[in-house]
């Protein structure tokens, strides 16, 4: 997993390594100022002797002052390594999951939900860049200055060494089993948080709900034992890290004590300390201890953070459900497709099978409608012709080559379709209708409005073709959204142009415009018409019932109206009461 | 020796480590809009109020407060004695190597009398933070619970102009940055005052000229964390923008990313997310880059004053006026005015103070910051607190067989104490309504209507023409602005607000399902109703089928507002809901707009069954829902243009005519 992570370091891998060296050229620095400080005191303590101003403790405060700068001078560096490191691997990593989503097929979007991979390119992974960073600036520093120190320590004094080493092994062990048995009521917290914000979540969207159903006690009992359960988690978590600070305090406390009682006696025995060395010593003491609590939280910071990591890791490890191609075809004959035994699944359930043999067979230049109830497995059949989803068993072939075999571009490419749940991005009208053909000229994106009977209402729009959409496409109504999405795909010029519901919002009029014009504008392309009402597709030359993930009938409107029960049951529930010569004319806003 | 130097520092950048991250790991989900608004609200607007309403928000219990108060000024206080002492020692010390009388006593008493300070401070700073630890907790768990409860009988309004994503961030990134100012910023921020009044007083008494020294040298230190401080939050801010930014987009392409397949798009995706993500990474180096100069700067500092003193120090003994100046010296010196041992041990002892006092004033400067931000966070909570509840409306109130009445009746209080009652039969009128979301934008004008217990209205119009409106209007989310709205001959506003709604099913337009399991959604209609009851009301709104197939039928956990279930199913759950609940009245709002037709013929018999003897508002896009209706209006514009039933107004061949012949487009 941190393997599958580090690899998106990349270019920043230089300074990344070069981080921790600078940090241990600081470490340098604070482990010869408190030896150097030692001289100072010594040179003070013996001008009370000598009673002259000696001219060596401005020197030995020259040298201080000096090794100070070039501490801060590799401080600095070392931070600004550090960041560049840490922000350029965040954005690798970004970028590199981002790219790797570009990659995915449908069956790994759906893996995925769209909020998780929201939050793990974002959240996730700034939580990752703190970790990283907090790794290269300290997690070499600190065991660095750990070791310096405690060499320095047993140069000047052997015997109070080996009482540092034992305070930092004493220290460690606290630290560590402090640590460790805080880390599950800690995971166990973090969770209650998460229910505990689900539930305010829950009664934010759903307020109206509960106002409705006067089930306000009902919420606030729900949030009573939410924050019950925080309470309880963090008490517990909190209570064992309470320890930590005195305990701290206590190594420290005793380290000092012993530290004046058997060093003092080694001054006054003469045995080779000095003042000078007594202050040194506490200063390696401190910084001992210090590192040692650093690399616990470190540690901790990781162990933290790896929630993250592994969701990370799971959009970098992710492969594409839809292996390529050996030898690619690189051209659509035509707009004929056939199905061949076809059955299909999705990943999450398996055991469900949604398509199951289907046998079809659509002629190049054919108006095919589809027809049946929801989770029939409408859109699940047309998602196989552009190569959404693989097929479980069977084939599927577009001018006679299985879309297996294609180039997914150029599958794409000529079979364009018109999702059911479609989507407009912020940016102009033009922008937007740019997306089926980039080099598309102002004559061509007009003459597709037209068809798609969307250029009449942008003209009204302010600014016509350079009105802006917003995000998502907020600022027009959804039969308007769901023309200019016609007229994107229709730009494309494909060979199979497939709409899955995409005129529920639009008025039969328009409905039965849109359809004309396609007739006489594009008769050569196959088109593949799915529809909640019969209207959308009476005049298909073939109509194909679904139910169940079967076919139950394919034919002509007025062959199924004869034979086919379900067809007539829906065109039953649809024309009921209405004289014939009314057209069905309900609108049915499948929205989502 | 800088004891007291670097245990805050541990401390604090433990404390504040894990802060960070429990944030981090709370915001996971959380949609990063809350965190750039919680940068971008700075202050307070009036400190000093919302931090004395903090103080006694949480400090209910005074003898705790006063505790806690005296444990952290013992425990900050026996730090800094303790280094104070530490001279004393090695004094001690050196008088002994220099044979001084009667200093191996002196050297013996000041040790034990470190020892108990060390003790004293050990279990202070325990007690402390133990007793810091069950306030805080305690305070964020009643916050939380207040804030949630004053939430719940909030007017409808507020919650239109906050988003959910503002109001979360109250629960989440205002509670936590005042965890985090109560925890940590306040107690050190005390810890911090005393330690620096002790040192600063220990200081004064060794020697006043040194200490003006090493005040000026501090000032420079000070000015600056400030500076940098600045900067660096500018920084933040851009970065936020950036992230921000970047959020966006990812959002959108991540929300189309199925679109951005179908068009073979991704190249073009991928250039442009590199452009943002390159902008993010340069401002996000930007930040930390002076966030990391702090650390190393201060330290540095430290050093640079250690050493301007040492040297001024020396320089003070070379002509000889450290001992006029120093309160230490008329203490323990001769008063010869040459310098001494004495003099020496007081100028070894100043510098080790200097090592100690640096750490606690960064500490309040930092912590300032904090305090500020947590009293912002506090503010806002104290928002929701402040703003007034929905009013609870009339006196009459549901009641089911009281006052010789076998069902449900309306239970009104008279002027003589008595009580009158009235059945409840779902009569419900309007006169000349007029309403408005915001008094200058009118969305309903002179709205009169009936409803007839045992009547299905329907109302029919384009998006926006006012259809739900009505509906909020009858359960009153809304109050008319004039006109009135009477049930069962009574005026809404006099009915308890909340028997009122009781009195009222109603499926809205977009479904909202709660975490459990379907049973339990199914029964939040009504809480006591039995499983049976609830399997009963699934069959009928024609749910049965598709909960059966579910991998644990009616057990089957509903996570995420119900995201594993279809728009349809979930509709269909709603009804059930509905059902279960034996309104006399129903408001369906697009309560079957994503069932398909012939779904809708399916549950059309629960339908008829869940309607039959209820007065039902319904309103649909699709007509064929709306057809069977004994009164059709049509809105335009927030008034009724047409009305009558199906047959009448195809009659008409007026605008429902039009909508029903397709020649209008809804929406």
């Amino acid at each position: 997993m941190v393997k599958t992570l580090l690899k998106s370091v990349k270019q920043y891998k230089t300074v990344s390594i070069l981080t921790p060296l600078v940090m241990i050229g600081e470490a340098a620095m604070e482990i010869i100022i408190p030896f150097l400080m030692g001289f100072l005191i010594d040179e003070i303590t013996e001008m009370a002797d000598t009673q002259t101003f000696s001219m060596k403790i401005v020197w030995y405060g020259l040298a201080m002052i000096g090794c100070a700068a070039f501490a801060l001078y590799c401080g600095i560096m070392g931070g600004r390594l550090a960041s560049k490191a840490s922000a350029g691997f965040a954005a690798n990593l970004r970028y590199d999951m981002y790219d790797n989503i570009q990659t995915y097929s449908f069956a790994n979007i759906d893996n995925f939900s769209t909020a998780s991979l929201i939050t793990r390119i974002t959240t996730d992974v700034s939580n990752v860049q703190l970790a990283f960073q907090m790794c290269i600036r300290m997690l070499v520093r600190a065991p660095i200055l750990f070791i310096f120190a405690t060499i320095m320590t047993f140069v000047i004094s052997p015997t109070m060494g080996g009482v540092f080493i034992a305070a930092a092994v004493v220290l460690a062990i606290i630290v560590g089993i402090i640590m460790v048995r805080v880390a599950t009521p800690f995971r166990i917290m973090f969770k209650k948080y998460d229910n505990l914000n689900r539930v305010v979540q829950e009664d934010l969207t759903a307020i109206r709900v509960v106002k409705s159903y006067v089930r306000e006690e009902h919420e606030m009992d729900k949030m009573q034992a939410a924050t019950q359960d925080v309470y309880n988690y963090s008490v517990k978590a909190e209570k064992l890290l309470n320890y930590l600070m005195p305990v701290v305090q206590c190594v420290i406390y005793v380290a000092m004590i012993l530290l004046l009682i058997m060093g003092g006696n080694m001054i006054i025995d003469g045995t080779g300390l000095t003042m000078g060395n007594l202050t040194s010593l506490l200063q390696y003491m401190t910084q001992i201890l210090t590192a040692v609590m650093l690399v616990a939280m470190c540690l901790q910071y990781i162990s933290l953070s790896k929630g993250s990591m592994d969701r990370i890791a799971a959009v970098l490890e992710e492969k594409t459900t839809l292996p390529k191609p050996k030898a690619p075809v690189f051209e659509v004959k035509d707009g004929s497709i056939d199905f061949d035994g076809v059955s299909m699944s999705y990943l999450q359930k398996a055991d469900v099978t949604v398509l199951s043999d289907i046998n079809l067979h659509i002629k190049s230049g054919e108006t095919v409608g589809i027809i049946g109830a929801t989770g029939s497995g409408k859109s699940s059949l047309v998602s196989l012709i552009p190569r959404l989803y693989d097929v479980a068993e069977g084939s599927v072939k577009v001018g006679g080559v299985d879309v297996r075999e294609y180039n997914l571009d150029t599958l794409r490419s000529k079979v364009a379709m018109v999702l059911q749940k479609n989507v407009l991005f912020s940016g102009s009208i033009t922008e937007n209708l740019k997306w089926g053909d980039e080099n598309a000229t102002q004559e061509e994106i007009e003459e597709a409005c037209r068809q798609a009977c969307a250029d009449e209402f942008i003209r009204q729009l302010p600014g016509g073709y350079d009105y802006d959409l917003g995000q998502g496409g907020v600022n027009v109504s959804g039969g308007q959204k769901q023309r200019l999405c016609i007229a994107r795909a229709l730009l494309r010029k494909p060979k199979v142009i497939i709409f899955d519901d995409s005129t529920s919002a639009v008025d039969t009029k328009t409905d039965a415009m849109i359809r004309q014009s396609l007739r006489t504008h594009a008769p050569e392309v196959t088109k593949i018409i799915i529809a909640q009402r019969i209207a959308s597709v009476e005049d298909a030359d073939r109509i194909v019932v679904l139910d169940e993930g079967k076919i139950t009938g394919i034919g002509t409107h007025e062959e199924l109206l004869k034979n086919n029960a379900i067809y007539q049951e829906v065109y039953l529930s649809q024309v009921k009461g209405k004289a014939d010569e009314e057209d069905g004319g309900e609108e049915d806003g499948e929205k989502a | 020796m800088a004891k007291k130097l670097k245990q805050p520092s541990v401390k604090e950048q433990y404390e504040n480590l894990n802060s960070d991250m429990k944030r981090r790991v709370q915001q996971h989900g959380t949609s990063n809009g809350q965190r750039v608004a919680k940068i971008k609200g700075s202050g307070p607007e009036n400190p000093v109020k919302v931090l004395k309403r903090v103080l006694s928000y949480t400090f209910r219990n005074k003898f705790a407060a006063v505790m806690l108060v005296i444990l952290i000024v013992l425990s900050s206080a026996a730090g800094a004695v303790g280094s104070f002492m530490l001279t004393f020692v090695i004094g001690a010390i050196e008088d002994m190597v220099n044979g001084v009388a009667g200093a191996d006593q002196s050297l013996i008493s000041w040790t034990i009398a470190l020892i108990c300070v060390y003790v004293v401070g050990v279990l202070s700073t325990f007690s402390y933070s133990r007793l810091m630890m069950y306030i805080a907790q305690g305070t964020l768990k009643r916050m939380r619970d207040e804030m949630f409860i004053n939430m719940q009988y909030l007017p409808l309004r507020y919650f239109d102009t906050h988003t959910h994503g503002e109001l979360m961030s109250r629960y989440t990134n205002d509670v936590d940055t005042l965890r985090q100012m109560l925890s940590q910023s306040v107690p050190q921020m005390i810890s911090a005052v005393v330690t620096i009044v002790v040192v600063l007083l220990c200081m004064i008494f060794m020697s006043f000229s040194l200490t003006l020294v090493m005040l000026v040298i501090l000032s420079v230190n000070i000015v600056c964390i400030k500076v940098i401080g600045a900067e660096s939050s500018r920084q933040f801010l851009k970065q936020q923008v950036s992230i921000g930014k970047v959020n966006g987009f990812v959002e959108e392409m991540m929300e189309g990313q199925k679109v951005v397949k179908v068009f073979c798009h991704e190249n073009k995706a991928r250039e442009n997310f590199k452009a943002i993500n390159e902008e993010l990474r340069i401002s996000g180096t930007k930040a930390n880059q002076l966030t990391n100069m702090l650390g190393p700067m201060s330290n540095i500092l430290s050093y640079f004053q250690y050493v301007v003193v040492a040297i001024v120090g020396a320089v003070f003994f070379a002509t000889h006026s450290i001992g006029a100046l120093s309160l230490y010296s008329v203490a323990f010196g001769d008063g010869s005015g040459a310098f001494t041992v004495g003099d020496v041990s007081v100028l070894i002892a100043f510098l080790t103070l200097i090592r100690s006092f640096n750490q606690p004033v960064q500490q309040v400067t930092q912590q300032f910051n904090a305090i500020v931000m947590g009293l912002a966070g506090a503010e806002r909570i104290f928002d929701i607190f402040d703003t007034p509840h929905e009013d609870k409306g009339g006196d009459i109130t549901l009641v089911y067989g009281e006052g010789g009445i076998e069902k449900w009746s309306w239970k009104k209080p008279e002027a003589d104490g008595t009580f009158s009652y009235i059945p409840l039969r779902g009569d419900i009128r309007f006169k000349d309504v007029i309403f408005g979301y915001t008094p200058d934008k009118i969305i309903l004008k002179d709205i009169s209507l009936y409803a007839k217990p045992g009547q299905k209205i329907a109302f029919v119009g384009a998006t926006g023409a006012g259809k739900t409106t009505i509906t909020n209007l009858i359960n009153r989310f809304y109050d008319i602005q004039s006109g009135s709205i009477t049930y069962d001959g009574l005026d809404i506003k006099s009915i308890n607000k909340d028997d009122l709604r009781r009195s009222l099913g109603i499926v809205l337009q977009d479904t909202h399902l709660f975490t459990g399991t379907v049973m339990d959604n199914i029964r939040y209609g009504r809480l006591n109703a039995t499983d049976e009851e609830c399997i009963a009301a699934a069959k009928l709104a024609n749910a049965d089928y598709f909960i059966s197939h579910l991998p644990e039928g009616y057990q089957t956990l509903i996570k995420g507002d119900g995201g594993n279930l279809s728009q349809g199913q979930r509709q269909l759950l709603a009804i059930a809901r509905a059902m279960v609940s034996e309104c006399p009245v129903l408001i369906l709002d697009e309560a079957t707009s994503s069932i398909d037709t012939r779904t809708e013929k399916l549950i059309e018999q629960g339908m008829d069954k869940l309607m039959e003897g209820r007065t039902v508002f319904v309103i649909a896009h699709r007509l064929s829902t709306v057809r069977n209706s004994q009164a059709i209006m049509v809105l335009d514009h927030g008034r009724i243009i047409e009305r009558g039933t199906h047959d009448q107004l195809i009659a008409q061949k007026g605008v429902y005519y039009q909508l029903y012949t397709g020649a209008f487009e809804l929406e």
